[in-house]
């Protein structure tokens, strides 16, 4: 059972990442990603300072707080002229300095382990179980995660015209009067949830790995938005199926096994996809060569 | 003209505190084909952003035939730079087509088969039918172009404004394009093109904007058009050869 629920996490985690990386491939902001996944610590300690307990939802909200945060400041300094890619580097590193010094500050008093914040393991997933109603439901992540990836799916389903407009030609959708600004922040606050809701039962190896990789291996593989996300879904689940059971074997972090199998897959789709791949690129170049001469 | 399909009053845009376009108020007829000309840098782009509410202005008044521009969205189309946009997005050049679509769909409504339907139609006034299924990274730049025309057609708007529709695109792409905006201009619609190729434009626009910073003239290309204007708009940069029959200009 314990299999089951460590593959179910990891599969649920690999598909609401990868949804929205998804975007963040398309809109070239997958460094954005990378820096609220980071950033969001603080947002973490502070819910927990003000809280003082380690209940989720606190923790979400000083999360998607922070991850705003985040992409306001990066805004911000991108639109008064520092380079897109130092704007984001300053933003995220020096909030996640700030969330460590604040960890180091006041962690003492309190019961609170930096070492599980940032590499939360997915294997202890079926011990931290919830009850309702006094019947016992299961591992808590996978609710958590699991309500984060309903949610996803829903928001990106109804809106997903504008999700692609906005992504595709944002001037366009201005021009109609589609709120680009609010789906941008909308599109971010999805990325902060989800991925506090995975870092605390994954860790964030595993949320920063699924948020790209997937995504990217999908773009390879797909000519169309819709279908790169269900490709991408498929390559997160199998991510994680394949990263448990090579786990298994050689003895290994679940996580960062699962991570290095969308690595791996991603390998194999750079190499051999018929569209983008390297083989199919070469072969095709080889004929052409061969009737031209 | 009892109505203007375009006002524009006091319109200031700036980037960075610097003024791009200053103080710019006219007035364009229904059913015309007018261009906008003027030098690098002259905010021309600029121009036509700030009347769609794609960047702020600090003033001005935007009047589309008598209703605030808000109310009028629905009755406008946009064709914006053709590199403005990644044409490796994956996506097929029908999808791109029924995105003009959109803005009439409202909040959840989601494109279906009567979208579908007009995007073909539309991908067929510009010849491009047979690429309907093609990924759009695919295409030439002339055939790119087509399918924002395309999507643009699909708005169903009113008046259109485009942005150097005819940059690289091939000789025939051009032609097509031209004969569209044509046929707009004779179902009464009012297109305004930012232009880059002076030699065209008396062939192709019955009005002509010169724009640098301000409106230094707009009306009927015959008047306007003029070497005068010109050397004013461009600050005596040109060298104008009077003895070709269009007037060709060179920089």
């Amino acid at each position: 059972m314990n299999d089951f629920w460590i593959i179910l996490v990891g599969a649920l985690v690999a598909s609401s990442c990868s949804v929205l990386g998804c975007f963040l491939i398309v809109r070239k902001m997958t460094l954005i990603g990378d820096a609220i996944s980071h950033s969001v610590l603080p947002g973490i300690v502070l819910a927990f300072l003000i809280t003082g307990t380690r209940d989720s939802v606190p923790m979400l909200i000083g999360a998607a707080a922070l991850g705003l945060l985040t992409v306001f400041l990066i805004q911000l300094f991108q639109s008064s002229g520092v380079q897109s890619d130092a704007a984001i580097g300053i933003v995220f590193t020096s909030l996640f300095a700030t969330g460590i010094v604040l960890v180091s500050l006041y962690t003492q008093q309190i019961d609170f382990d930096l070492e599980h914040v940032l590499y939360g393991e997915i294997a202890y997933t079926p011990w931290n179980t919830m009850t309702i109603g006094g019947i016992g439901a299961g591992p808590k992540a996978v609710w958590i995660v699991g309500s984060c990836l309903i949610l996803n799916l829903i928001l990106i389903f109804l809106f997903f015209k504008q999700f692609k407009l906005v992504s595709f030609d944002p001037s366009l959708a201005a021009a109609m009067g589609i709120p680009v600004l609010f789906f941008h922040y909308l599109l971010m606050s999805l990325i902060s949830l989800t991925t506090v809701a995975s870092f605390d039962s994954v860790g964030s190896i595993l949320v920063v790995g699924m948020l790209i990789i997937p995504a990217a291996t999908a773009y390879l593989l797909s000519d169309r938005l819709s279908r790169m996300i269900l490709v991408s879904i498929g390559v997160g689940i199998l991510s994680s199926l394949i990263g448990y059971y090579s786990a298994t074997v050689l003895d290994a972090s679940i996580s960062g096994c699962m991570v290095s199998s969308a690595a791996l897959l991603f390998g194999l789709a750079f190499l051999f996809s018929p569209s983008h791949g390297l083989v199919s690129r070469f072969l095709k170049r080889r004929k052409s060569k061969e009737s031209h001469s | 003209m009892d109505q203007a399909a375009l006002k524009v009053e006091n319109l200031t845009i700036a980037y960075h505190k610097k003024p791009v376009v200053e103080d710019v108020s006219f007035e364009v007829p229904e059913g015309n084909l007018i261009g906008i000309i003027g030098p690098n840098g002259a905010g021309k782009s600029t121009l036509i952003k700030g009347i769609l509410e794609l960047i702020p202005k600090i003033s001005g008044e935007i009047t589309i035939k008598g209703s605030t521009y808000k109310s009028m969205r629905k009755s406008i189309g946009y064709v914006p730079q053709r590199e403005s946009v990644d044409w490796d997005f994956p996506t097929n050049a029908l999808d791109v087509v029924m995105m003009g679509r959109y803005g009439h769909l409202g909040w959840l409504k989601r494109p279906g088969k009567a979208e579908r339907q007009k995007a073909m139609e539309c991908l067929d006034k510009v010849g491009m039918v047979e690429y309907a299924n093609r990924q759009i990274s695919q295409l030439s730049g002339g055939q790119q172009q087509r399918i924002f025309l395309a999507r643009a057609l699909a708005q169903e708007a009113d008046i259109y404004f485009m942005d150097e529709p005819f940059v690289g695109v091939d000789a025939a792409t051009e032609k097509a394009i031209i004969q569209l905006l044509m046929e707009l201009k004779g179902k009464g619609k009012t297109v305004l093109v930012v232009h880059h190729d002076l030699s065209t434009v008396k062939e192709y626009f019955d009005w002509t904007m010169l724009l640098n910073k301000k409106v230094m003239k707009i009306g009927p290309t015959e008047e306007v058009f003029i070497p005068e204007y010109l050397q004013e708009t461009y600050g005596g940069r040109l060298a104008i050869l009077s003895d070709t029959k269009s007037g060709l200009l060179l920089k």
